[in-house]
């Protein structure tokens, strides 16, 4: 059997009687006897480590690793510097919990105000908190910042992720709210649409940029509506491409946020990832889960701590705008030591690939036949029409090992090409698909 | 100790991208941004060294002794992070075809049985990120039920006043009125304030057991019955199960949902503050209600969706937090059925040992046997001579120990919360209370000197008023502070 247990008999015999009891189970006296289990689990019996791993392997040999993928859709595959898993993958980060106590966690608070500032850099926003879950979950979260008896309706755009459009709307429902979607028109919000909707009334209205097809929408004009509500706008931003793209800040968002698994965490299916979320400084003691601020001991030494904590659960309690408690805090150090091995040069290129690499993509794959559905500019990924059914486009090239875009209906196709795609990765998988029309 | 920024060195940064081979392709200048962000530059070996000495300024469980109450800060097993590793696991885009995903499927339900049995549950979901997230899911389950039934008068959660932060907190995120009841002087929920309590506007009531005292309720049956009586549900805060787990479970107690958090009991790292995992398990009757555990981008979502109409819907994108749920299938299949109740007993035998130890001097809350945890209090040394629970904290601290949890539970005053875990030993929980006792006498001695500690640390006690005062949140560029408000 494995186990981590650090007492042999004699030390059990040596604390038992200390304790004053004579068996094990006397320890749990105060549980009535037929609540006790009084069996064995039903689970397999324990494994040494190299049983387990040999499992595990098996497992995992059973998923498909593609070599090429062509799909985003919320979660990006990109290449991460090695440095970023051996930074996180110290003992003392991967191991300590919340950094309670300040003297003893000036190396992650300060890690996490680094985090804070590279994402203020991003957003143009001054403050940034230490991580939410994940994007969607930022986006709930700030469209709950913005809710209250006079501003009750959350309008989104139905261009947004659907996962965070479908998290938005549970959170909503737990709060005792709705959310209303925004039509699109051309792949992007319909503004006219949005006008008609809003009213003071609104509290807060999502639109990512780029969208979930991968088109930039126009936030300055989106930002312009929603103000003359006096309500907020939350924009969803790719982390990527903020390097590159006008700022929520520069666009007149009020709040940012985004998933920032782009930032040096593996595809990993689904998790963890990052959400991050930054704001005007009037929005500050809204945000929710924790903040990392800068003061001074009394020796005068700049220090760091988590503050502002009368905004958090374990204060406020009922009160409390938001629960959570554990973030995303690893996954905030992943990015951000990605960041600072990317430097500002190397985000640069990244970002500029990820739009060059796309937009050739895109002529590739025009040339063959599937012509981009909507007009307007996009940062790395584009919806297409198919001439044929989607699934034939899928099943052709995962027969070359590659992952298609992703089929959002049977004639339409969300693409996606990233700095790891290279340019004979795009010609193969045009001509793959020149074959299957010409079937 | 600088800041990344800096340290920066204009042009230093490292080339990791291979150079394009398609034509730059250039957006108009209308939609980009006035000013590039300001990142750092810095060699790969200026920054390795960087966080190393980040490092070194940290304090994990590796680092030592970690009695932090209610937290679980067990070792955290490495081949946990070898398994979690693989790349089987790691790149796997999470819109693959389900038919390229059948390793991660099984590892989600190979996880989803273990732990069903483990809690006396009949269904999981393992998608929410956190324990808080798996608090809100599992409320959220239990607005559905009465919302479904047309119950619309049940409108309020109970909550013991012993009970964690996050518990009132969700209870409001749902949109319920959170009532909180008194604990009896021994530590116990008060049966009659609780009947007192109960209604035909009660939602549900939402417990830790063992409580945050360390104490298993041995009411908890007859607790359980008169929330089911009045026509209530019962929620379980799993932040509690290690002492029990493979010994008693949630599900005969009578609780009808719990969550779980994997970064606990289950071994997974907390990575200093995440990403954790809060699975959330429920009673059949509950199940058509869990979250959609796929995403609504993926082929057949639609069907998906349709299969399943009644669900609360979904509270994270994709399937959660999977390389976490990883590490905690690596565990119980480390530990199996032998493994996972031994461990709960070491936890409870290690804390017991060490509030043995430590009643030589300190004042613990309740007597006689505890679970994994116990709480002492500094109520009396706080009156006669003024030493706080903060000043043994902070005296810990120079002592090369992780102080408890302080100021928790509320209803103990002075509180310190330790929790030693399974993994440590009798030598080290021996040498732990030693420094413990050390600790109290200096500070009973000169109470003066102790609102001073630590000494032996990178920086003294933090101004934690001045920074909530004037909120400095990020570094400024130009190297003047510029203020939040």
């Amino acid at each position: 059997m494995g186990g981590y247990l650090s007492v042999n008999e004699a030390d059990k015999k040596k604390m038992l009687s200390a304790i004053g009891v004579e068996s094990e189970m006397d320890l749990y006296k105060d549980i009535p006897e037929d609540l006790l289990l009084g069996r064995k689990l039903n689970i397999p019996s324990g494994m040494s480590e190299q049983e387990v791993l040999g499992k595990l392997k098996k497992i995992a040999a059973k998923n498909k690793v593609y070599p090429t993928i062509f799909r985003g859709a919320g979660a990006y595959r990109h290449y991460i510097p090695s440095i970023v898993g051996e930074v996180t993958a110290k003992e003392t980060f991967l191991t300590a919990y919340t950094p309670y106590q300040a003297e003893i966690s000036q190396g992650v608070l300060q890690s996490i105000f680094e985090y804070q500032t590279m994402i203020s850099e991003l957003t143009g926003f001054p403050v940034s908190n230490a991580s939410v879950y994940d994007g969607a979950t930022a986006a709930a979260e700030a469209a709950a910042m913005c809710r209250d008896k006079k501003h009750v309706r959350t309008l989104v755009s139905a261009a947004a992720h659907p996962d965070v459009i479908r998290v938005m709307k549970t959170y909503a429902w737990a709060h005792g709210a709705s959310i209303e979607l925004v039509p699109t028109k051309d792949g992007v919000t319909d503004l006219d649409a949005l006008s008609s909707m809003m009213d003071s009334t609104v509290g807060s209205v999502y639109i990512a940029s780029p969208n979930y097809y991968g088109q930039i929408e126009d936030v300055s004009k989106a930002a312009e509506i929603v103000h003359a509500s006096a309500s907020k706008l939350i924009q969803g931003v790719n982390p990527i491409a903020a390097v590159l793209l006008k700022t929520p800040a520069e666009s007149g968002a009020d709040i940012a946020v985004g998933e920032g698994q782009p930032l040096g965490m593996p595809l990993s299916w689904g998790g963890p990832y990052l959400g991050f979320m930054a704001a005007s400084d009037s929005m500050m003691r809204k945000l929710p889960g924790r903040i990392v601020g800068e003061t001074t001991d009394g020796k005068g030494h700049r220090c760091f701590v988590l503050t502002l904590q009368a905004r958090e659960q374990h204060i406020r309690r009922e009160k409390a705008s938001s629960n959570i408690c554990s973030n995303e805090a690893l996954c905030a150090m992943t990015a951000a030591v990605y960041l600072a091995a990317m430097g500002p040069d190397g985000m640069k290129e990244v970002a500029g690939q990820c739009t060059s690499k796309a937009h050739y993509f895109a002529d590739r794959l025009a040339s063959v036949g599937f012509k981009r559905t909507y007009p307007g500019e996009f940062f790395h990924e584009f919806v297409t029409d198919t001439p044929v059914p989607s699934s034939t486009v899928e099943i052709a090239l995962d027969r070359a090992d590659i992952l298609s875009g992703l089929p959002l209906d049977d004639s339409h196709i969300l693409w996606c090409a990233t700095e790891v795609n290279t340019k004979d990765e795009m010609d193969r998988a045009a001509e793959i698909l020149k074959e299957v029309t010409q079937r | 100790m600088k800041l990344l920024f800096e340290k920066s060195i204009k042009g230093t940064s490292g080339h990791y991208v291979a150079p394009s081979d398609v034509p730059e392709y250039r957006l108009d200048t209308s939609l980009l941004r006035g000013k590039e962000p300001v990142l750092p530059e810095l060699s790969e070996n200026d920054l390795s060294r960087h966080y190393t000495q980040l490092e070194k300024r940290s304090f994990g469980v590796n680092d030592g002794f970690y009695p932090l109450g209610s937290c679980t800060m067990k070792y955290n097993p490495k081949i946990n992070e070898v398994t979690s590793h693989l790349e089987g696991f790691t790149d796997v885009h999470p819109l693959q075809p389900d038919d390229t995903v059948k390793g991660c499927e099984e590892v989600i339900d190979l996880t989803k049985q273990a732990l069903c049995e483990i809690t006396g549950m009949d269904d999981m979901t393992l998608t929410p990120a956190a324990g808080a997230h798996g608090e809100f899911t599992g409320m959220m389950l239990i607005r559905k039920y009465h919302e479904k039934r047309g119950d619309s008068a049940r409108t309020k959660v109970i909550v013991p006043d012993s009970s964690h932060g996050t518990n009132p907190a969700t209870g409001t995120m749902n949109g319920f009125t959170v009532v909180s009841i008194p604990s009896t002087p021994d530590g116990y929920v008060d049966l009659d304030a609780l009947r007192a309590a109960v209604g035909p506007d009660t939602a549900g009531l939402m417990l830790t057991n063992p409580n945050t005292l360390g104490l298993f309720d041995r009411n908890i049956k007859e607790i359980t019955e008169i929330i089911h009586g009045a026509g209530g549900l019962c929620y379980y805060d799993g932040a509690n199960l290690n002492p029990v787990m493979g010994i008693s479970r949630p599900g005969d107690m009578g609780f009808d949902c719990v969550h779980l958090n994997l970064h606990k009991s289950f071994s997974t790292p907390h990575g200093g503050g995440g990403p954790g995992a809060g699975a959330v398990g429920c009673k059949e009757f509950l199940k058509e209600y869990l979250p959609e555990d796929f995403s609504e981008a993926e082929e057949g979502a639609k069907a998906k969706m349709e299969a399943h109409p009644d669900s609360v819907g979904k509270v994270r994108s994709f399937h959660g937090n999977f390389l976490v749920v990883v590490r905690a299938l690596t565990y119980i299949l480390s530990l199996g059925n032998e493994g996972i109740p031994a461990a709960a007993v070491q936890s409870v035998m290690n804390a017991n040992y060490f509030k043995v130890l430590l009643s030589k001097k300190y004042h613990c809350a309740e007597p006689g046997l505890c679970m994994h945890e116990f709480v002492i209090s500094m109520e009396e040394e706080h009156k006669e001579k003024g030493v706080s629970a903060l000043d043994i904290a902070k005296g810990l601290l120079d002592e090369g120990v992780h102080p408890p949890t302080i100021y928790f539970p509320l209803i103990v005053h002075e509180a310190l919360m330790p929790e030693p875990t399974d993994t440590e030993s009798a030598a080290t929980i021996e040498d732990a209370a030693e420094k413990f006792l050390r600790v109290y006498d200096k500070a009973m001695a000169d109470p003066e000197a102790a609102h001073s500690w630590p000494l032996t640390t990178v920086i003294g006690r933090p101004d934690e008023v001045a920074a909530a005062r004037r909120p400095h949140l990020r570094w400024e560029p130009d190297g003047e502070e510029e203020f939040g408000e």
